[in-house]
């Protein structure tokens, strides 16, 4: 008792506490169960299932063109490059080769998804550092790309445009202009972008040098997309494994070495640049032709397995489909990117500051309802 | 001495990144042309959706109240949640016979999640989205609508 009393906080010993589920800084619903030791982070565990709803178990009793309405919902920023996956990886089991204009529309959309989701990643982050204006400032240039999908679509970020054999619809006639529009407005606003936080003096310091994660680490926690290759780690699915049009355009993959989370904002910033020159590549080029292959009313898939991978905003997603020869699949698993990338937490946020551990894992880009689908 | 420069320095940088930023802020503080917010619930009157957006499944019909559902049941197959059920019923034509008509299209708005297979796959095209987003009520009943209108009937030509 005397020992308690005479002693200070820091020399007391590690306390647990929560972060989450209901934590503005974790995004979602995720616990985070921290194990503290002053302020400093011995170790997190994260508790994850408050999202969960059984979207894999929910795809075995519906048809495989029903399923893209449940892909939306799983990371529901990168909506459409997740329904994509699914309709790879269909088409691949029927070898239905989907039309050019299929394959230009699907990339250019991607591409655009994958900017609207930094963007929006942009502005959370900012948010988390302290630096509210960034929210703005994100959420209204989202707003363009959005307002792209709206008129194509219909839906915003719920998109469900993709279909097994090709698209739901065709372009907007006005796709084209309201794409380029954007992208000459954005291409003035992203330096403003750096401006306001990437040479900030204060992000500089809350984010140089914290939660260093090596290469090695990368590849051994299974981490890929931005995060990874700001360790070096070259695991792009788009390079290396190209689907859709991206094996007819350049891409640059953009690759650091220090791992820490500056490199892992800038490798995201340098990513918005390097999707508008592939849409740049892509927009002017888009064949004329159908946009869907006639496929028959009811989409049966011959037995076997299929794997399909593509690059979403976050990293690479697998779809894996087992297929019985029904209407339905036996078993789909969806290797979801945040769910890997959630588990080098613990690892690199060991001796940070627990005011750190919210700018690590902004850094790793972290969407809840992927993680527990 | 060289410590003191270093640290005067970086006094320096960081000031200078500070105003970096706040000159982005303040240059739209001058530009209002560049604000992009709009007052919703005022501008009511003038806001015009893209023609492709999703807010409903509606049923369209003719000047002499007629659509184009036959009731063939499609629609009702293709949803995944059960959002629509087709309640059928048999009428007689002129000729004499039997033939299947819709009695009731119901549509359970609180269950669609706007997938758009029902309207992509209706042989027909009697479905549509509508434009209609304000759809908060007070009572879970009244998101069961039924599409077809009271004594509405098949459009002459549609099988």
């Amino acid at each position: 008792m005397e020992n308690v009393l005479n002693s200070t906080v820091e020399e007391q010993q590690e306390y647990i506490i929560n972060m989450g589920p209901q934590h503005p800084s974790t995004h979602g619903v995720l616990r985070l169960v921290l194990s503290l030791k002053g302020e400093t982070v011995l170790s997190v565990e994260p508790h994850i299932g408050y999202i969960h709803r059984g979207i894999e178990k929910m795809c075995e009793s519906i048809t495989y063109p029903q399923i893209i309405h449940l892909t939306d919902r799983m990371d529901y920023l990168s909506a459409h490059i997740n329904n994509e996956a699914v309709c790879l990886a269909v088409e691949k089991a029927l070898d239905v080769e989907v039309p050019e204009r299929v394959k230009y529309i699907r990339t250019i959309m991607a591409e655009l998804t994958r900017i609207q989701s930094h963007q929006l990643w942009w502005a959370s982050f900012g948010m988390d550092l302290g630096a509210l204006t960034c929210f703005f400032y994100g959420l209204r240039d989202r707003e363009k790309i959005l307002d792209i999908f709206e008129e194509t679509t219909g839906g915003r970020m719920i998109v469900s445009y993709n279909c097994p054999g090709g698209l739901m619809y065709d372009i907007h006639p006005n796709f084209q202009t309201r794409v380029k529009e954007f992208i000459s407005y954005f291409r003035k606003i992203l330096p403003e972008y750096n401006q306001l936080l990437t040479d900030n003096v204060i992000f500089h310091e809350r984010s140089k040098g914290m939660g260093v994660l090596t290469r090695e680490d990368a590849i051994a926690f299974g981490i890929t997309g931005p995060s990874a290759r700001a360790s070096g780690f070259s695991c792009d699915v788009r390079k290396h494994e190209p689907y859709s049009a991206y094996d007819k355009v350049k891409i640059n993959e953009i690759m650091y070495s220090a791992g820490d989370t500056f490199h892992r904002y800038t490798a995201r910033i340098d990513e918005m640049w390097e999707s508008m020159n592939i849409i740049e590549q892509l927009i002017d080029n888009i064949p004329e032709g159908p946009f869907f292959v006639k496929m028959k009313p009811v989409v049966k898939l011959p037995e076997g397995e299929y794997y399909q991978r593509v690059e979403t905003a976050r990293g690479e997603l697998g779809v894996y489909i087992i297929s019985d020869g029904n209407k339905n699949p036996y078993r789909i698993k969806f290797r979801s990117p945040n769910f890997s990338n959630l588990w080098v937490m613990n690892h690199i946020s060991k001796g940070n500051k627990i005011a750190d551990l919210v700018a690590i894992s902004g850094s790793l880009d972290l969407v809840i309802p992927d993680i527990d689908r | 001495m060289k410590s003191i420069l270093k640290y005067f320095s970086e006094i320096f940088y960081g000031v200078k990144s500070l105003l970096g930023g706040m000159r982005v802020t303040g240059s739209y503080f001058f530009r209002p042309s560049t604000i992009v917010t709009q007052k919703y619930p005022e501008n009511r009157d003038s806001l015009v959706m893209f023609d492709r957006f999703k807010g409903e499944v509606v049923m369209p019909h003719n000047e002499k109240n007629e659509h184009k559902c036959t009731g063939c049941g499609i629609c009702e197959i293709n949803c995944p949640n059960g959002t629509i059920e087709i309640i059928s019923k048999m009428v007689e034509t002129e000729d004499g016979k039997k033939k299947k008509a819709i009695d009731k299209h119901i549509y359970r708005l609180g269950m669609c999640t706007f997938c758009g297979l029902c309207v992509k796959t209706c042989p027909s095209n009697a479905l549509a989205f509508g434009q209609e987003f304000e759809h908060a009520v007070f009572d879970r009943s009244e998101l069961i609508k039924v599409l077809n209108q009271p004594g509405s009937q098949l459009e002459k030509g549609v099988e």
